[in-house]
């Protein structure tokens, strides 16, 4: 067996071996961390946890000698640092929560473990996850495994879940989370060539996510397949007190929805997605994925989402509003970071000019403005009903179709510090994934080709609300129609 | 919509995050051009429409009235930059 082959498996393929005792969690885990080890220049986590991750891997391996494995028994993830970890350091890649040890664990995390999951490490992120790179990070750009064709320059993996999605791709775990405020799962999935899904608003725990916009964030799974992906999201989710918002709604069998063709479904192209200056690649992978679903035995449909371009500006109000009021809590007094100060009033001020980015700075003061007396109708509540007209373009669209075809980004893997001087350029990344978190309808991202330049692209499926089953019977389709088997070459390994 | 730099400083307080003199300039600027982008909503009619906060689909239920947690000021504290007791310490508010 040669080093990183394991940690290579499929989570469905590594169950099985599990299971059969062919392999242990212990070699499993072994080969995920010496992985991760010989990664460092993709700055993919900003805290590995190999002691951690060797104890949990025993235990599962007692487990599965017991014959009492759980769904995740003995598989290695990478966690998202912005989930909290009992007892282990969380930080949300910002230095407001330096020293910040959490006393809980989050309730996705805590499913995952209860499922016998292995924690490998802490992952890298845009800081508060306000980003489309992940390189807002006090901890530095976190970089895509995947380069161009003939061009080494570094590629940035999206975001805010790019440390998730490097690792995923990278083969330094089985599977990850992520959230999805905007597109942060979903995006970052089509720039590393993996699998990204954000379920419904309400199918996943929010407790114990460090909060950015709480109507908009969304706890998900990001694997190499869809199979992967739907495993872990049956893990992830089912209803919590702990978080008002969650739904209490059964939890289906994801993955035995998969299987199957796609006769009797209607899938919807909205016309509105078709962008200007859409690269030839991407438009082009997009009638071929229509092209698919049809062979597959769905009817394709052109649809409107007439809304469509007014997306962006409503996030654009609402998540940061929703910030500046999260964010509130980061006071300098109970937790994270203090500037000494002799007036409180200073000390909350230098508190926070020290430990908030620039990213997260000019969030907050957006937020601030357009939450301020005499800004608050003209914006907020103008956000909240262009809000409201874009959940009737998808309520309208699902009367006529079971599922949405999209690409999942304009384009591929853009270059580390290609945007970072333009914000509103950085905003336009998110142009196809932001309608779904403002609905909170289901989508998943599935790796489907390649751009001219080499580089991984993917396509996005949209379905009703809590019908992920549909979502990853299409899904599946295309995984099996596009057949990427394409992998980076493994440079931060000294290969080439 | 152009911030301009009193404008910048008010909210500025308002969020408690320190700025600097010459920070305000160019915060200025980005915070204008952002403005100015998100005013295209403008063009959106919306007479009538109720605005939606989330779309949230839990509905709310009832819980006995009990004390299910706490009592652990230790745990609540364990993260404090500065403790005395079992308290939260910050620079004196009241003279």
């Amino acid at each position: 067996m040669s080093a990183g082959e394991l940690a290579g498996l499929g989570i469905a393929e590594a169950r099985r071996r599990l299971a059969a005792r062919e392999i242990s969690s212990a070699e499993l885990t072994a080969d995920c961390l010496a992985a991760v080890e010989a990664a460092d220049a993709l700055n993919a986590f900003i805290l590995k946890t190999p002691e951690t991750a060797t104890e949990m891997a025993a235990a599962a391996d007692a487990r599965l000698a017991r014959g009492d494995g759980g769904l995740l028994e003995g598989i290695p993830l990478a966690i998202k640092d912005l989930f909290c970890t009992n007892g282990i350091a969380t930080t949300t890649a910002s230095r407001i929560l330096d020293g910040f040890t959490p006393p809980y664990e989050s309730t996705v995390t805590e499913k995952l473990f209860a499922e016998g999951a292995v924690m490998v490490g802490k992952t890298n992120m845009d800081e508060f996850a306000m980003g489309s790179s992940s390189e807002t990070s006090a901890w530095g750009p976190v970089i895509n495994p995947w380069r161009a064709t003939g061009d080494n320059s570094q590629r940035s993996p999206g975001g805010s879940s790019g440390g998730s999605a490097s690792a995923v791709a990278a083969g330094l775990a089985l599977g990850a989370t992520g959230t999805d405020t905007g597109g942060s799962i979903r995006q970052p999935a089509s720039l590393t060539g993996i699998v990204g899904c954000k379920p419904t608003y309400g199918r996943c725990s929010r407790w114990g996510v460090v909060a950015f916009s709480s109507s908009l964030d969304h706890p998900g799974p990001m694997a190499r397949s869809v199979e992967d992906t739907a495993l872990l999201l049956q893990a992830m989710s089912g209803h919590d007190p702990k978080d008002s918002t969650s739904a209490d709604v059964p939890v289906p069998d994801f993955a035995a929805a998969i299987p199957g063709d796609l006769k009797g479904l209607k899938i919807g192209i909205p016309r509105e997605y078709r962008v200007d200056g859409m690269p030839d690649a991407v438009e082009t992978l997009w009638s071929t994925g229509a092209d698919w679903l049809r062979a597959a035995g769905a009817e394709v449909v052109d649809i409107s989402l007439p809304h469509t371009k007014y997306a962006l500006p409503t996030y654009y109000i609402v998540a940061p509003a929703e910030a500046s009021s999260n964010l509130a809590r980061y006071d300098g007094v109970r937790y994270g970071l203090r500037v000494a100060q002799a007036d409180v009033n200073d000390m909350y001020a230098a508190t926070r000019r020290a430990g908030f980015g620039a990213e997260v700075r000019r969030r907050v003061l957006i937020g601030t403005y357009v939450l301020s007396a005499g800004y608050y109708d003209a914006y907020y509540l103008k956000a909240q009903q262009v809000r409201r007209l874009i959940l009737r373009d998808f309520e309208e669209a699902f009367e006529r179709v079971d599922a949405i075809l999209t690409p999942t980004a304009p384009e591929a893997a853009f270059a580390i510090g290609a945007k970072s001087d333009d914000p509103i350029a950085m905003y336009l990344n998110d142009v196809f994934t932001v309608p779904g978190d403002l609905s909170g309808v289901p989508g998943i991202s599935v790796p489907a080709g390649l751009s001219a330049e080499g580089l991984p692209l993917g396509l996005q499926v949209m379905a009703r609300a809590f019908d992920e089953e549909t979502m990853f019977r299409v899904a599946g389709r295309i995984e099996d129609a596009a057949g990427f088997d394409a992998k980076p070459a493994a440079w931060w390994r000294g290969e080439s | 919509m152009s911030v301009d730099k009193a404008t910048v400083r008010r909210i500025a307080h308002l969020a408690r995050i320190g700025v600097e003199e010459e920070e305000l300039e160019g915060l200025s600027g980005e915070l204008s051009s952002i403005l100015n982008w998100i005013e295209q909503l403008h063009e959106v009619d919306t007479e009538n429409v109720p605005p939606l906060a989330s779309v949230n689909h839990a509905t709310l239920l009832p819980r006995e009235d009990v004390v299910n947690d706490g009592g652990d000021p230790d745990a609540v504290l364990a993260n404090a930059p500065e403790r005395h007791d079992d308290f939260f310490a910050v620079p004196k508010v009241v003279e």
